[in-house]
């Protein structure tokens, strides 16, 4: 990335904490990502300076007045916009996009599908409480159908989008998946997010504990966890339970199937491949649970490597000046038929 | 017909005109713009005055033959100064009867109609509703008519090139354009070197273009039809070096010249819309500038890349017309709210909704002022004519960049397609428009510490800090929630929450004493005045021209600037019995005027997708000057 270790010296989390007081309610998910942040910033060698977080509005799109780092707080939705257009210019900074399921799917699906196709140099940290929580409670682009809030007294009759699925359809070249409840995990994605050269994009389940507390309890409790979440790695079978003892297998109509392992065969599990040409294991596996209620997968889904945009942008002007030269603004308003009046 | 290449010219009247107002018309697919566009480049290189209004339809290609298929081009070529591109034309060149009929109404009284005659068969008739033939029922009395049948002239002097005869009658907009260039004595050269250029890499389609307008310039040569030729002899114009430019491309440049006169990067991010797309095409093309081109996936994302770029330290554009400034609205609001440098450029067309698109109007003005929510004030500069887009588009920047504030600059339609010669500008002559980023802490906290303060403003501007990502030790954040004066921390506070409103609104009044003040075109003490702003501005210099020269003296005010309004406005208007504001919208500057400085002027309107003309604005002066 732009930065390492050997650019300045090596920052603490305090050198990560802005003097601003977080505003999110006692006990909010927010927290833990913003500490796990903060913690991992460090660790990476990254530099204040250098690092720029923009979001859209709702509770997450709080998140840069907390670090201390450039930040934009910016419009409902239009995050991942505004952070193309800095990365596009100043693809020396580490550009982060931070924001909620209703800015970034809702009101900002467009942008986040653009963000993904072009493959701009931004890590898009989605935090995804299937609420709206700044606007007290009504349901989100995630919710699941019969959810009953204040505008679905009744229960919402809306399909909701799978996230990830999102992402893969727009061409990601990175997708991720971790959850609040375990700090470690969050920064091995983030990591992973930063290392990424082009459009990452993380989304982290957070429980929102005033409008839709437990969420994802039943797979992010730490006595759930080994039953329910599937951890992905890279080039291993995709194995999960407290012994190992269950499985993920492409059954013959070539479709993912949960299994027990003693039932199959070790060997006849999927291996996971995160650099898989294409994202069709990846599609697949974002589809593997339908809610956080049955065994769901978290890791790194897709990495793959693809012409980052503000690259590609430089390489022509580049191409540009080498072709024409350097541009001469005299000779530019010349360059039509011109004449001469004595 | 045919035979007449051969015959020996016959002894003609050559008159001197002092100006000329052609009209071509024809089918979408007749290629009438280029046609027009052409015969504009060669009376410009002959050195006469011009100016252009290319009139043309949203379709692409409207159903042939149809009179909403009709694309026109209208050009006033002159032997002296002009502004406008004619009130009514002279000649008009009609390719079929869709043209005709959708035109001659425009044509002056006596006026010379050049019609292509093969076109007028039944099905076209038909087409255009007409029931009987206007070439032989009468339509055309009054008219001095040429009928010219250059379908079938042009595939004759195709024949022999190979060109298959349906490529062939493609060519016949060269033939009109070869019987024009002779009867109005243009050079022929200019538009032959043109061809070899633009088709040179398809020799059948240039063979077929150069044969066409050679044949037809031949035939207004020897055909005995055309009694007399043209001149319009060259205008006297200030010396210098001119090329000829439309709005959109001199807005192009500006930016470019603005960018370096900044010495900062130029990133344009725009969704395309008409009319405004060819700034995002022509600076596209210019990547040799440093200048960054984003399409983005829509209006409301091309505003805010454009935001994140300012945020960068670049210079942060955003074009488009009326639809997409609505859409744009909330970004501009941020931008306003956070301080940062924003250019947006509206190319107003007829609205409101999708409206005319490819006609024009200036109806933006009060979205331009007042179109975002909150107490959102800022810097509107307005365009006046085609080649002064340039100079319009560095003062934007300018403004945007020193008082780090979104600026929306106003063209139009007309401004953006027409075109006129322009002495190109000594560059030494350009202002320094940079400014410097915030690199150092500039203030100290209670304890005496080093402390960057991103609210903390320019005593003189009011305007903020500009530090931008990379810096050390200046991180900040900056968001759309309202901010403490100077700490730019989050805050609540009421009492603050109107300082700041009152800030921000007293940092763009405060721009008054740094504009120009307001252009006024004086010929001694006047009772009337009118006032403009935009692309009507043409129409007001040649009206008022023309009612001098009659007797009454009149004055003419143009605003450069609309927020904030010049400060020489109220003593000036002050003057005046009487003010006359004309307007392509139902009178904004009008009612601003009025509540402003409590003067009842006099608005003057016209909506109806094309420019006033002078003689509009003319009539209207002299009925305020006998009223007055």
């Amino acid at each position: 990335m732009t930065t390492d270790m050997s650019t300045g010296p090596t920052t603490t989390k305090a050198d990560w904490t802005s003097d601003q007081e977080p505003r999110w309610c006692p006990g909010c998910g927010d927290y833990s990502i913003l500490s796990a942040m903060q913690l991992l910033m460090p660790q990476l060698g990254a530099r204040p300076e250098n690092t720029v977080f923009v979001s859209g509005i709702g509770c997450a799109a709080r998140f840069p007045y907390y670090m201390k780092t450039y930040g934009m707080h910016g419009i409902h939705g239009r995050a991942p916009a505004l952070a193309t257009g800095l990365a596009t210019c100043r693809p020396d900074l580490d550009v982060w996009v931070v924001g909620g399921d209703g800015d970034i799917l809702s009101i900002g699906g467009n942008h986040l599908l653009h963000a993904l196709r072009r493959n701009v140099n931004i890590k898009i940290l989605l935090f995804n409480n299937q609420i709206y929580g700044l606007t007290k409670g009504q349901y989100s682009p995630t919710s699941e159908i019969g959810k009953v809030t204040k505008s679905t007294p009744l229960g919402s009759v809306d399909e909701p989008l799978n996230p990830l699925s999102v992402a893969l359809g727009a061409e990601a070249t990175f997708v991720a998946r971790t959850h609040d409840m375990d700090r470690t995990h969050m920064q091995d994605m983030f990591r992973r997010a930063w290392e990424h050269a082009g459009a990452a994009f993380v989304e982290v389940y957070q429980n929102c504990n005033v409008f839709n507390d437990g969420a994802f309890a039943e797979i992010t409790k730490k006595d759930k966890r080994p039953s329910m979440l599937i951890t992905l790695q890279h080039g291993e079978p995709i194995r999960f339970g407290a012994e190992g003892e269950r499985g993920v297998i492409m059954n013959r109509s070539g479709e993912l199937q949960l299994v027990d392992v003693a039932d199959v065969g070790e060997e006849n599990l999927l291996v996971h491949d995160e650099r898989a040409e294409t994202p069709s294991l990846a599609f697949a596996l974002s589809r593997l649970s339908s809610g956080p209620f049955m065994p769901t997968p978290i890791g790194v889904f897709r990495a793959v490597e693809g012409p980052e945009y503000a690259s590609q942008v430089s390489r022509q002007l580049a191409f540009a000046q080498d072709r024409s030269g350097p541009g001469d603004l005299a000779a530019l308003l010349r360059s039509r038929a011109t004449w001469e009046v004595a | 017909m045919t035979d007449t290449v051969t015959r020996q010219p016959a002894p003609r009247i050559s008159e001197d005109l002092d100006r000329l107002v052609i009209r071509f018309a024809g089918d979408s697919g007749d290629g009438m713009q280029l046609t027009g566009d052409r015969f504009t480049s060669a009376s410009a290189l002959f050195g006469n005055d011009l100016a252009t209004l290319p009139d043309f339809p949203a379709e692409i290609r409207a159903p042939a033959g149809t009179l909403h298929g009709v694309s026109a081009f209208q050009v006033q070529v002159a032997s002296e100064t002009v502004t406008t591109p004619g009130d009514a034309p002279t000649v008009l060149v009609a390719m079929n009867p869709a043209a005709l009929r959708s035109e001659l109404d425009r044509l002056e009284a006596g006026g010379t109609v050049i019609v292509n005659s093969d076109a007028f068969e039944e099905r076209n008739l038909d087409k255009a509703g007409y029931t009987d033939d206007p070439l032989t029922d009468g339509t055309l009395d009054g008219y001095t008519t040429y009928l010219v049948p250059m379908t079938s002239l042009t595939k004759e002097v195709c024949k022999d090139l190979g060109v298959k005869p349906r490529d062939a009658e493609r060519s016949k907009n060269f033939f009109a354009l070869g019987v024009v260039s002779w009867l109005f004595d243009r050079p022929t050269q200019p538009t032959l070197d043109w061809i070899d250029v633009k088709f040179g890499k398809r020799p059948l389609v240039a063979a077929a273009n150069a044969a066409a307008f050679k044949a037809g310039h031949a035939f207004g040569e020897t055909t005995e039809m055309f009694q007399a030729t043209y001149k319009v002899r060259p205008a006297e114009l200030e010396p210098g070096t001119y090329t000829s430019i439309n709005g959109n491309t001199a807005l192009s440049w500006g930016l470019i010249a603005a960018a370096q006169q900044a010495k900062l990067p130029l990133f344009l991010a725009s969704y395309p819309i008409t009319p405004a797309s060819d700034v995002l095409h022509e600076l596209s093309g210019r990547k040799n500038f440093g200048v960054r081109t984003f399409q983005a996936e829509d209006e409301i994302a091309a505003a805010c890349a454009a935001v994140g770029a300012s945020f960068g330290g670049h210079i942060g554009v955003t074009t488009t017309s009326g639809p997409g400034l609505a859409l744009k609205a909330e970004t501009i609001g941020l931008a306003l709210s956070i301080e940062l440098p924003l250019l947006v450029i509206d190319i107003q067309r007829g609205g409101p909704s999708t409206g005319l698109p490819t006609k024009t109007e200036a109806s933006d003005l009060n979205l331009a002022l007042y179109g975002r929510h909150g107490e959102a004030p800022l810097p509107v500069v307005a365009a006046y004519s085609p080649s002064q887009c340039f100079f319009a588009a560095i003062e934007a920047v300018r403004i945007a960049l020193k008082y780090r504030t979104p600026v929306i600059l106003l063209s139009d339609g007309y401004l953006a397609n027409g075109s006129e010669p322009w002495r190109l500008p000594d560059l030494e002559d350009l202002p320094d428009i940079s400014v410097d980023f915030t690199t150092r802490f500039n203030d100290a906290d209670e304890e005496g510490n080093p402390v960057f303060q991103p609210y903390k403003r320019d005593p003189q501007t009011l305007a903020r800090p500009w530090a931008v990502p990379g810096t050390p030790d200046l991180m900040h954040r900056v968001g759309g929630l309202e901010k403490e004066d100077v700490t730019g921390n989050i805050s609540y506070t009421p009492a603050n929450h109107g300082l700041m409103t009152e800030l921000r609104a007293a940092k763009v009044d405060g721009i008054a004493a740094d504009i120009p003040p307001t252009m006024l075109d004086s010929d001694g003490p006047a009772t009337v005045a009118v006032l403009s702003w935009g692309s009507v501005w043409g129409s007001v210099t040649s009206a008022v021209r023309r009612v001098r020269a009659g007797g009454p003296a009149v004055d003419h005010l143009h605003l450069t600037h609309l927020n904030p309004l010049h400060a020489d406005l109220g003593d000036l208007l002050g003057r005046y019995r009487t003010v006359l504001v004309p307007e392509m919208n139902l009178g904004q500057l009008a009612s601003i005027v009025r509540s402003r400085y409590l003067i009842d002027v006099k608005s003057i309107t016209k909506v109806e997708g094309v420019p006033f003309t002078a003689s509009e604005i003319a009539a209207a002066i002299a009925g305020a000057v006998d009223d007055d």
